[in-house]
């Protein structure tokens, strides 16, 4: 019968965070995947458009650094660009508008550096370039821009050529570009804090200087070093792009974006790294604030949870106690119509045979009276035994008559009661019990005590449990003493019951009219005697109180209004 | 006429005779009857000042008895007897004419003098 009130308080807090808390992480969580799914594509988008403008800018560079040179090479005739101080002076228009060029060579068709204009004259100019790769690619392709590469000057650079046919014979006019002009194009594609921007060739060799580490030649690789390794980790090989490409890369614990066009001109890759924690700076502050308002809502929830079952369960025992006292009340009320309709019958049936016994002992009583026979010698034991079986008799008729007023009680009424006769009757019930144990039940009644109007059998029933109480608390050898007394002010009836038992310890005292409260062994008493002469009492407008020394005993009072 | 007469009716043969002859010997003159029907039956023949009549027996009850005695002979005084619990049959016989009622078992010394009461009431009524 007994609930785990606090299993069912887990349950239940449990269950309505669960319920909650369910649907609020769901929908946080789709919230939060769909905008790193929109944030996400947008980043991507501008990444795309970023790589899409620079390779624009570089391949827009190319073209024009193509269509001058042409212009140049188809402008002037072989013979003339081999005086090198009317090349110089083409160079220098062409150098007036733009810095792009450091120099500037014509070669004939033999590899041969006929004129040159630059500042590596010396080194250059007895070269031939016949058995150089890019020379063959020029006479094959009429154009031709080459790689980052060393060559001759030691130096990285790269060179455009263009092949020039003059009636019998090609010749080829060679510029050197300033590496400045691209990596300025390119760098403007570093917008972040922490984003990178390169070229590869087809090799996959570096040919602008990224912002992180890496030189020209070289293989680009991540600044960073990965968690599971000490050497660095290359990039990503884009150098086969065709398409333009835009990914996310997990690699060795090292996350970026990266993106990759082909530039058109060159052949050439142009790789955009962006950091995630950077771009998708955002999405990670939106990260942050869904776990604190998660945090935040599972918090209120869970003291919700609480605070709602604690007031759940609460009344949940208040109801358990409710109805554990009233099925107790029930059970004790219907106990004792039981009883009392047991009592009734035996009564009625005793009755008859006790009128016959009465009546013929009595007739004994009158023989013996009449009949001469007060001379035998057995005629005072005679007598003696007709007086004992009246006396009985008399005894089994009080007995039956407390049996059947405590019978007719049973039926709730408002009744006239004389206070006194009433706990005559209800201490002779318990008065053999007391005997066996030594006690010894004394009366002091007031004379002046009134009969007052009340339920009879609930007052009884009261009245017993106390003495029952008394004589338990005392255990054996002691004395109940019940009194009574009036309080005309009041209009009240005192009633007390008090024993010389071991007495109540004060910490106890104010519990022992809760439900349940028992301090007899388990299975002996009910802990509810007490609570249910309580509110009975209380139902008469009646008080009960209680005083208690250790050591001295235990009086509990009852006061009955008059009316 | 100066005796006294009684009728006891009661089912309890053994109380109702013993009774009878307690009253005999205290020179009451008295008989029994051992059900309401046969009360009623005596009656025709006899008469009596006071009945003392029980109120519980089967057939006819101690009420309805009452009813057809004080049909028959009003002027007698009626006494019941009542166990504890059947009080009210008591207090029902005294609204319906009964003199007193007395609760069984009762001391003789009672009901001689309930019956002596019932006795004189009867009489004030007759002199």
């Amino acid at each position: 019968m007994e609930r785990n009130y606090r299993k069912l308080w887990w349950q239940h807090c449990l269950a309505i965070i669960c319920f909650s808390v369910i649907p609020l992480l769901f929908v946080n969580v789709s919230l939060y995947t769909l905008f790193d799914r929109i944030y996400t594509q947008k980043v991507t988008e501008t990444l795309r458009s970023a790589a899409e403008n620079r390779r624009d800018a570089i391949d827009l560079f190319f073209n024009e650094r193509i269509a001058q040179l042409f212009t140049v090479a188809n402008t002037n005739t072989f013979q003339e660009l081999t005086d090198e101080n009317y090349l110089n002076k083409v160079f220098e228009i062409m150098h007036a508008k733009s810095n792009s060029y450091m120099d500037i060579g014509v070669i004939d068709s033999e590899g041969r550096h006929v004129s040159y204009v630059g500042p590596y004259y010396d080194l250059l100019k007895q070269v031939n370039y016949k058995n150089e790769p890019w020379f063959s690619a020029v006479r094959a392709n009429g154009i031709y821009i080459s790689d980052i590469f060393m060559g001759y000057r030691k130096v990285p650079h790269f060179i455009i050529a263009v092949m020039v046919r003059e009636k019998s014979t090609s010749w080829i006019l060679r510029v050197t570009i300033n590496l400045k002009n691209i990596d300025d194009i390119v760098h403007k594609a570093w917008i972040g804090k922490l984003s990178d921007a390169f070229i590869v060739n087809n090799k996959n060799a570096l040919q602008t200087r990224p912002r992180f580490g890496g030189d020209f030649l070289e293989i680009p690789s991540f600044p960073e070093f990965a968690l599971d390794s000490l050497t660095p980790q290359a990039y990503p090989d884009f150098s086969s792009t065709v398409t333009t490409k835009v990914e996310r890369v997990t690699h060795h614990g090292i996350d970026a974006f990266f993106a990759a066009i082909l530039i058109q001109n060159t052949k050439w890759i142009l790789v955009i790294k962006e950091s995630p924690d950077e771009i998708l700076s955002p999405l990670v502050k939106g990260r942050y604030w869904m776990a604190l308002l998660s945090a935040l809502g599972l918090v209120i929830i869970a003291t919700g949870a609480a605070l709602f079952t604690n007031t759940l369960i609460n009344r949940i025992k208040e109801t358990d106690l409710e109805n554990a006292t009233n099925s107790d009340m029930l059970l004790q009320a219907n106990k004792m119509i039981a009883l009392s309709k047991m009592a009734a019958g035996i009564a009625h049936e005793v009755n008859n045979p006790l009128a016959s016994i009465a009546e013929k002992a009595g007739w004994m009583k009158d023989l013996l009276a009449e009949e001469d026979i007060a001379g035998s010698k057995n005629f005072a034991e005679f007598n003696d035994s007709v007086d004992k079986i009246e006396q009985h008799v008399d005894r089994a008729r009080k007995i039956i008559h407390n049996l059947l007023g405590f019978a007719r009680r049973m039926e709730p009424a408002k009744e006239k009661i004389n206070v006194n006769n009433l706990l005559d009757e209800t201490t002779g019930f318990l008065e053999n019990e007391a005997r066996y144990v030594n006690i010894h039940i004394e009366k002091q009644y007031a004379d002046n005590v009134p009969v007052i109007t009340s339920d009879l059998s609930q007052i009884q029933q009261v009245v017993l449990n106390l003495l029952n109480n008394a004589i338990d608390a005392i255990g054996h050898d002691g004395t109940v003493t019940v009194s009574t007394r009036y309080n005309e002010k009041a209009e009240e009836v005192e009633i007390n019951v008090a024993d010389t038992g071991p007495g109540i310890a004060e910490s106890e005292l104010n519990k022992i009219f809760d439900p349940f409260f028992t301090t007899k062994e388990v299975g002996k008493g009910t802990g509810l005697g007490l609570s249910i002469s309580y509110s009975i009492i209380e139902k008469l407008g009646g008080k009960i109180k209680v005083q208690s020394k250790v050591g001295t005993g235990t009086v509990f009072t009852l006061l009955l209004p008059k009316h | 006429m100066d005796t006294l007469r009684v009728l006891i009716v009661d089912d309890e043969d053994d109380f109702r005779e013993t009774v009878v002859k307690r009253l005999n010997a205290r020179k009451i003159q008295s008989e029994g009857a051992a059900s309401g029907i046969k009360a009623l039956e005596v009656l025709k023949e006899k008469d009596f000042d006071v009945i003392v009549l029980d109120v519980k027996m089967p057939d006819m009850d101690g009420i309805e008895t009452l009813r057809h005695i004080k049909k028959m002979k009003p002027e007698i005084e009626v006494i019941m007897l009542t166990g504890h619990a059947s009080v009210e049959f008591g207090l029902k016989g005294m609204q319906l004419g009964a003199f007193d009622y007395v609760m069984k078992p009762a001391p003789l010394n009672e009901l001689l003098d309930t019956i002596g009461q019932a006795y004189n009431k009867k009489r004030g009524l007759l002199h």
